[in-house]
């Protein structure tokens, strides 16, 4: 899984999404800068309320008011010509960028058909409005080959959502993703709803689709485990910031941050020893009164001196050698720079 | 204030027993079905037998739609069965409501996935376990008592101090302190058998946990029979002391939690683990669907397939599964640890062969326990 990664796809730089305005704004996001590159799959782990659908939401500018991206840029990389602020483009634009560059499988995504109408038509729909010259032969041709693509009887091009079961849904929601080939594919909760048998099947064939196909992917869960077993690298958001982004392997082994040390301590394991787990204590911050300082250190077990009163910064730990990774953390200082 | 910190009751006494449990829901019959006779119906769940002792816990592990719902459900009496008995101290029960629905549920409370759900937005945490200790009769005489009784079960769930909660509306607290409530609302009735369905799978993870500790702690104190119903099979092997496997609408597996986790004998059961998100395989992902022949789905529930409802998945199924339902067969590696697999029959085996009936090749492996019985036989 470690390949070297060295061309960005998409570069988020200290990006802040606020609900509301003025004083009265709810800071779900701050400061998050985030750099995923080509082929690769991030992981984005977090509790609800962490900010990070709306990252996602945010990066993609599908935030529903009163959402505003009131900070920060958004970089893409398109594979030739020069890289553009997503936040940036026009209302056209934007209609060009979305699905054929970017698109996104949306959390409850088992929902997001449209009930009246047939599978055919919905898939072959995005072509259609970024392709409108293109026959409608040719449409239903790449959407009989999206529906083979994940796994689906070509003849269930015809049926309406009721009569697909929910992992069938996905799927197709999945190939609908794929119609226009993007660079880049978010997934914001894509398997929450599904069965663990169900799970693996998908997923196992969006790791085969990506080796195929050689897209990136942005991969949105709370389910830490399932993370650590198919992204390269993990960023984890606690309180609308990432605290923590490492390989994946790193973050597993080794945590640095208190709060990826304790929701890798919130599973229970399968095999090896039936150890006492006590998961985190108290509840997740409410994003309308932020604990100063660090925000996670009124649950945090190694909470000292500064931490309640001075925010740690985002960087590669001094006591840090090796693979690139970065830690916001007091126990962990980061020189500036 | 009558609730009891530790009942005379032994740990390990029988509470709450299920035998031959069946429940088939009917399903809009068309006009053809008049003629010709059929009645079609969901078959949710069928021939269910499980034992909820005290100071045990008991998980119900399944996919959805696999009919474990509907088992606590039979079993809080919410739904009539269709056949089979519900025994409560070895006495048949069958409550339809009023004074008798009341006195079972005094003693077997329900508590529900969805903390979001199951508490009235209109009402304070207050009002909720006044009722439930009013109605249960556990509120005492006096309002003094009453007052103390509130607090007992704030405590008691660990929302600490009562005073801090106890006014609270729902929307006022967390997912998780909510599901506290909810607990505390069981708890209200001193009952002697609680039922728990998914009642962490809407929490967030790091707060899981804190509620299956505080559902273990309960256990050990109160002396309560738990039933935990549950989709993830690592929180089973966590937190219960017993687990059922169930696969649509029979119960395919069972046994100790360690044995049951981690010599799995069923072929549903392995797929079950080896799909489970493990953290541990992170060199590459392991291809689990070498165990299911099938897309991953269950059958229809309304005309199951004959035999063993497996069989359409199964890698190694054989021509006796497509007709005769497999019995309960020892595995004989740990007392009490049942599969309801023909692969455990030795004579079946030997008749037909294993995956003879699946056009699979040789490369699945024989499964490891089943080499063990033949030994212990």
């Amino acid at each position: 899984m470690t390949r070297v990664l060295t061309r960005p796809l998409l570069e988020i730089k200290n990006l802040d999404v606020d609900y509301g305005l003025g004083d009265e704004a709810v800071k779900a996001v701050r400061d998050v800068s985030l750099t995923i590159h080509r082929g690769e799959v991030v992981g984005l782990a977090g509790e609800s309320g962490s900010g990070k659908s709306t990252l996602a939401y945010g990066v993609t500018r599908l935030l529903p008011p009163p959402g505003v991206v009131s900070n920060g840029s958004v970089v893409y990389h398109p594979p030739t010509g020069d890289p553009y602020d997503v936040l940036n483009l026009s209302h056209h634009e934007l209609r060009k960028y979305r699905w054929a560059e970017t698109s996104i499988v949306f959390q409850g995504a088992m929902n997001s058909l449209n009930p009246v109408h047939k599978v055919s038509v919905q898939l072959m729909d995005a072509i259609k409005a970024h392709e409108p010259t293109s026959s409608k032969a040719s449409r239903l041709a790449r959407a009989k080959e999206l529906l083979r693509l994940v796994g689906i009887a070509e003849d269930r091009l015809e049926a309406y959502p009721h009569q697909l079961s929910g992992g069938m849904r996905q799927r197709v929601m999945i190939g609908m993703a794929l119609a226009l080939e993007p660079q880049l594919v978010i997934m914001d909760e894509p398997t929450t709803a599904l069965d663990v048998v169900m799970q693996r099947q998908i997923l196992g064939q969006l790791v085969e689709l990506r080796e195929r196909l050689g897209f990136s992917v942005l991969f949105i869960t709370h389910d830490l485990s399932l993370l650590v077993e198919f992204s390269d690298r993990i960023a984890i958001m606690y309180g609308g910031r990432i605290v923590e982004e490492a390989p994946s392997a790193a973050i597993y082994r080794d945590p640095k941050h208190p709060y990826s040390e304790g929701l890798l301590r919130s599973f229970p394991a399968l095999r090896g020893a039936r150890r006492e787990l006590t998961g985190i204590p108290g509840s997740p911050p409410d994003l309308r009164g932020m604990p100063t300082g660090c925000s996670f250190h009124p649950r945090c077990p190694k909470a000292f001196e500064p931490c309640s009163t001075d925010l740690p910064i985002l960087g590669k730990p001094d006591d840090h050698v090796g693979e690139p990774r970065t830690v916001a953390c007091w126990l962990h200082p980061v020189t500036a720079g | 204030m009558t609730l009891s910190e530790s009942t005379a009751a032994p740990v390990g006494e029988v509470v709450l027993e299920a035998v031959g449990l069946t429940k088939h829901f009917p399903v809009r019959r068309r006009l053809s079905d008049l003629f010709s006779g059929t009645k079609a119906a969901v078959h949710a769940v069928d021939d269910v037998h499980l034992t909820l002792r005290r100071g045990r816990v008991t998980a119900l592990v399944g996919e959805s739609g696999s009919g474990k719902s509907t088992v606590a459900r039979l079993l809080a009496q919410l739904y009539p069965r269709t056949a089979g008995d519900i025994l409560l101290h070895g006495t048949s029960t069958k409550v339809h409501g009023g004074r008798r629905f009341r006195t079972y549920v005094k003693r077997v409370q329900l508590i529900f996935q969805d903390p979001f759900g199951s508490l009235n937005p209109v009402h304070t945490v207050r009002y909720h376990l006044t009722r439930a200790l009013k109605i249960h009769g556990n509120a005492g005489k006096t309002s003094a008592d009453l007052e103390a009784a509130l607090a007992n079960l704030l405590t008691r769930v660990s929302l600490t101090p009562p005073e801090r909660y106890i006014d609270k509306f729902p929307h006022e607290l967390s997912g998780g302190q909510r599901q506290r409530v909810a607990i505390a609302r069981a708890l209200g009735a001193d009952p002697e058998a609680l039922l728990a369905d998914e009642p962490v799978s809407m929490l967030d993870v790091s707060i899981r946990l804190g509620i299956l500790n505080l559902l273990k702690d309960l256990k050990d104190r109160l002396n309560l029979a738990i039933l935990y119903i549950t989709h993830d099979i690592a929180s089973a092997r966590y937190f219960a002391d017993e687990t059922m496997v169930m696969y649509a609408g029979r119960m395919v597996e069972g046994g100790d939690s360690e044995t049951v986790t981690q010599n799995p004998a069923h072929p549903y059961t392995r797929l079950l683990i080896e799909s489970a998100p493990d953290p541990d395989r992170i060199e590459g992902i392991a291809d689990p669907t070498v165990l299911d022949r099938g897309n991953g789905e269950p059958p229809s529930l309304i005309r199951p397939p004959a035999g063993c409802r497996f069989n359409p998945r199964c890698p190694h199924a054989m021509p006796r599964c497509k007709v005769d339902l497999p019995p309960r067969l020892e595995i004989g590696d740990r007392d009490g640890h049942w599969a309801a697999c023909w692969l455990y029959d030795a004579e079946t085996v030997a008749k037909e062969g294993i995956g003879s009936a699946a056009d699979v090749d040789s490369a699945i492996p024989t499964p490891p326990a089943l080499t063990l019985t033949e030994e212990a036989r």
